[in-house]
């Protein structure tokens, strides 16, 4: 395992292979992403609520994200935000410089062939009425659109990577499956288009601890096989603390703290920070003392 | 596609409806020329070769019995299928779309339900100088969609919020495609049942018309029936074979299609079904899902309930995210 | 951890437990042949992954037993007295809940909508004790309010008022107003902030040393909580347990390789974790329609030997620190390595 060579600012990532540099400015020829003061409120008058309230940050090539908040945090609405399913009240989102805020139609498929994701729930995230070759073939047709032979070893490819064996879970039907699996397939599923960014919004929430981390080794071997940017959704901050280059830090709509894992982790700064970090319960020092 | 199993009580109604169905299909086939014979006097009791007697016009009761089995059936079914189709497409375009389309549709749906129907068919029926069978089916499918139109909107509504169907919108499907892969599917069990209803509702509806003598023109039906039987003063002569088997009849189709409808529902709830307690492998109590979130927000997210079969997942009841997210955004847990 | 006195009063021993669900193919054995035992004063923690029947375990030690789950056998001793369980032994209805009183998981989801707190509450004590008049149960309530140091405006509110970690809390309370020897509590803390989780922890040590409840029993798959908590840690695997002991032995020196790949695979912000590749335990837990022989973890044990694959482990250890493993029987001090 290598150790950082070079100053706090640059990360080691978990299986100890490369290393990113933390901190964007737009007119990096690295940036992927860039979020710019998004904002998105939910009713009005008295009952308004600021669920994203003013966060930018920026994604670069080959970076794993994790935005960590807590319930109320705003993080989920951010991701639909960046995944463009939800439109900001105010701010705007922009891929290669590219201000895609307003996009629509076939510009916004064009937009979701470069960014992807994967959700919180293996079960409803499936329709159950389709089978994982029926649900994997629909991302064919916004892809390439390659269908025949080279759908089917797409396919498969996809799965291959993932840790699915494609004769065993193309004819399945989600039911059929179990939860890790299942993730596993979307994650596959998202794969074939060959995003460049992957939203991961609590994805693994919903599985058992023993599973989270290979399904966090996959999604982090992502980056250098595919050549991705992560940008992973949770409320876990010792998951965001295994697999991130960089945290960002949610409250209450707020971005109140972004930086370096080793940065946030081991010597925070804002008080939010500090306080989560202190209410996390540890495996080698305990909370209450 | 996970497999239905259907009840005992769904077999018995489906058998009955079909008898029904059977009586009314090939009835008529074989005694299709006794239909408006004379066989014998005004109202003679059931004998040897009327079995049910005749009418005041001596025609068979028996034949009537069939024929209008027959049309009251073909008129149920028409009329159930056009109020089903205009209640889902509506339905579904206000649920799914949301926002000022569901207002303007829910809006001409309400205003639909509080007309009184009864007063509408009357006036068109009035209004047409041949109504014939297709005419009165669409009759009364016009004055019956809204009820399936609001079910079918709550359903698409409640869809509408679902994970998959973000899947299935950054896999690049187009609005029809979600609307005919991804969320109709999930109404099916609805469509259905509601089906089901409006054909039970549009048959005594056309009883009630008939009896007041708006049916169908030139045709028999139990409504039909009925009202000859209070035109020829049946009660009052003691006929009951003029009126009991019509009454009798229609009882019987309208009980077994509420019967078949509640059984459909057993189906597909099968947390409904009474007797055989099918025991899923859940370690122990119950797989409730919580979502946290400072209540006194407003926009609560959903609680959705997940099922609990089999897997590695885990229900940690959840960290749901911020306000008006979709319903999936919490955690939830499976035990198994 | 608690300062657990020297004392080693029992306040409830389970032996030999067994309960299965009756389903369409058999019968699905979640609890096979468990034994354990809590002391006063004390918080034992049972950690397993889904479908490790902890919540059974749990349905099973609170009496709240229903079909489709029977309980097949076992004996139950609180304070003394003795309890035998069976598929046709009802037992005493006066248990439940003033002896030993279960926190269901997602109870604070459970409470009804349209009750204020104080009805609840009060519901709660007329269906125990049917002769409390109103006014008395609700003091009693306001005091353990008071006592926790829990705002007493609690009791006017409608659940949908509450923040999430505040319906647990009032669920905790109530759970233990009928002063209950033991405490189950299943999940408890698994839908809360981490924050809401530290309070309601901090809540149910101040519950204990205040005489509220004498013990707990603590159900959850999140071994750092328990860490924080639980004096003791009971791990089960497919219906068994596999190993027991005090909490820092477990961590630091496991004895079961389950429990070291648990402990291996755990996710926390500390310093080790950003230096390794963690890996999780590879394959599934088995079905328990018809489990493997043997140990039952034995398909992904890595440390798995012949006679694994054929006999069951027997119990190495103590009353109180035990592994059902043979490689700890062969081992016998040795403990297992975590993480690396």
């Amino acid at each position: 395992m290598s150790s950082p060579t070079e100053s706090a600012a640059v990360q080691v990532s978990p299986d100890g292979q490369g290393s990113t540099p933390a901190g964007r400015s737009s007119g990096d020829p690295d940036t992927l992403l860039q979020a710019r003061g998004l904002c998105r409120t939910f009713g009005h008058g008295s009952s308004l609520v600021r669920a994203v309230d003013d966060v930018s940050f920026s994604l670069g090539r080959q970076e794993i994200v994790t935005i960590v908040g807590e319930s109320g945090s705003g993080k989920s609405t951010l991701a639909r935000l960046i995944l463009r399913l939800l439109d900001p009240t105010a701010g705007s989102v922009y891929l290669d410089g590219n201000d895609v805020t307003s996009w629509r139609g076939r510009r916004l498929k064009a937009y979701w062939r470069d960014v992807q994701a994967v959700f919180q729930d293996p079960f409803s995230s499936f329709n159950q009425f389709f089978t994982v070759r029926k649900l994997l073939r629909r991302s064919l047709s916004l892809s390439s659109g390659g269908a025949g032979t080279d759908g089917e070893t797409q396919m498969a490819q996809a799965l291959e990577h993932v840790g699915l064996s494609p004769d065993e879970v193309l004819d399945k039907w989600p039911h059929q499956l179990s939860g890790g699996q299942r993730q596993r397939v979307m994650i596959a599923r998202a794969l074939m288009l060959r995003p460049r960014i992957l939203v991961a919004d609590e994805a693994t929430s919903m599985l058992d601890a023993s599973l989270r981390a290979n399904i966090l080794n996959v999604l982090a071997d992502l980056r250098r096989d595919y050549d991705m940017t992560i940008l992973f959704i949770t409320h876990d901050i010792g998951q965001a603390c295994y697999v991130s280059d960089r945290i960002l830090v949610m409250c209450e709509g707020k971005l109140v703290e972004q930086g370096p894992t080793d940065d946030v982790i081991f010597n925070p700064q804002h008080e939010y920070t500090k306080r989560l970090l202190a209410d996390v319960p540890r495996l080698h020092d305990s909370i209450l003392g | 596609m996970r497999m239905v199993r259907f009840t005992p009580r769904f077999w018995i109604s489906l058998a009955v409806f079909l008898a029904v169905v059977a009586f009314g299909v090939i009835g008529p086939m074989f005694a299709g020329d006794k239909l408006g014979e004379n066989v014998g006097g005004l109202y003679d009791p059931p004998s040897a070769e009327a079995w049910l007697g005749t009418d005041d016009l001596g025609h068979d009761i028996f034949t009537n019995l069939m024929f209008g089995t027959r049309t009251s059936l073909i008129i149920g079914m028409i009329a159930g299928a056009v109020a089903t189709l205009i209640g889902v497409v509506i339905g579904l375009l206000a649920g799914y779309h949301g926002g000022v389309l569901e207002e303007i549709l829910m809006g001409i749906t309400n205003v639909a339900l509080a007309i009184p129907a009864i007063v509408v068919l009357i006036l068109i029926s009035v209004a047409l100088d041949f109504r014939s069978i297709v005419a009165m089916a669409v009759v009364i499918a016009i004055t019956s969609w809204p009820w399936t139109a609001r079910a079918v909107r709550a359903q698409a509504s409640s869809v509408r919020t679902r994970e998959h169907l973000d899947v299935a919108r950054l896999s690049g499907a187009s609005t029809w495609q979600i609307l005919v892969w991804d969320v109709l599917p999930y109404l099916l069990s609805y469509i259905a049942m509601a089906f089901v209803l409006q054909v039970a509702s549009a048959i005594l509806a056309e009883a009630g018309l008939s009896l007041l003598g708006l049916g169908p023109s030139n045709s028999v039906s139990l409504g039909i029936m009925l009202n000859w039987s209070l035109v020829g003063e049946s009660l009052r002569t003691g006929a009951w074979w003029s009126f009991i088997p019509p009454t009798l009849l229609l009882t019987l189709v309208a009980f077994t299609l509420l019967m078949l409808q509640s059984s459909l529902d057993e189906v597909f709830n099968p947390r409904l079904r009474r007797g055989q307690r099918l025991a899923r492998p859940t370690a122990g109590s119950g797989a409730a899902l919580a979502q946290v979130g400072v209540v006194t927000e407003p926009a609560m997210a959903d609680v959705e309930e997940v099922p609990t079969d089999g897997a590695d997942t885990v229900a940690t009841g959840g960290l749901g995210a911020g306000p008006a997210s979709r319903s999936g955004s919490g955690h939830g847990r499976e035990t198994r | 951890m608690s300062d657990l006195m020297t004392t080693t009063s029992v306040l409830l021993r389970a032996n030999r437990l067994k309960a299965a669900y009756s389903v369409a193919g058999g019968q699905i054995v979640a609890v096979d042949d468990v034994s354990l035992e809590v002391r006063k004063g004390e918080v034992l923690g049972v950690a397993g992954e889904s479908g490790c029947g902890k919540s059974t375990l749990g349905a099973v030690l609170s009496l709240t037993v229903r079909p489709p789950l029977f309980v097949l056998g076992g004996e139950l001793e609180i304070e003394g007295e003795q309890l035998d369980l069976g598929p046709d032994k009802e037992p005493p209805r006066e248990w439940r809940g003033e002896v030993v009183s279960l926190l269901p998981q997602g109870a604070m989801n459970s409470l009804s909508p349209t009750l204020r707190i104080r009805d609840f509450a009060y519901d709660v004590i007329r269906a125990h004790r049917p002769q409390t008049r109103r006014d008395e149960a609700l003091d009693r309530v306001r005091q353990r309010l008071e006592q926790l140091d829990l705002p007493a405006r609690v009791l006017d509110c409608y659940p949908h008022q509450l923040s999430g970690g505040m319906k647990q809390r009032v669920v905790t309370v109530i759970s233990g107003l009928l002063d209950p020897r033991l405490l189950i509590a299943d999940e408890p803390t698994s839908a809360l902030d981490v924050s809401s989780q530290r309070i309601l922890i901090e809540m149910l040590r101040e519950m204990l040393s205040q005489q509220m409840i004498g013990g707990v029993i603590f159900i959850t798959h999140d071994l750092p909580v328990l860490n924080t908590i639980a004096d003791r840690i009971a791990i089960m695997y497919a219906g068994q347990i596999a190993e027991v002991g005090y909490t820092s032995d477990i961590i630091n020196r496991p004895r079961h390789p389950y429990s070291a790949a648990l402990l291996s695979s755990v996710l926390v912000p500390e310093p080790q974790i950003r230096r390794t590749r963690v890996r999780g335990i590879p394959g599934a837990p088995p079905s328990l329609l018809n489990p493997p022989a043997g140990c039952r973890f034995h398909p992904r044990c890595e440390l798995a030997m012949d006679v694994c694959r054929t006999e069951v482990p027997p119990q190495v250890g103590a009353e109180l620190r035990f592994s059902r493993c043979w490689w700890a029987e062969q081992h016998p001090d040795e403990s297992l390595e975590v993480g690396g």
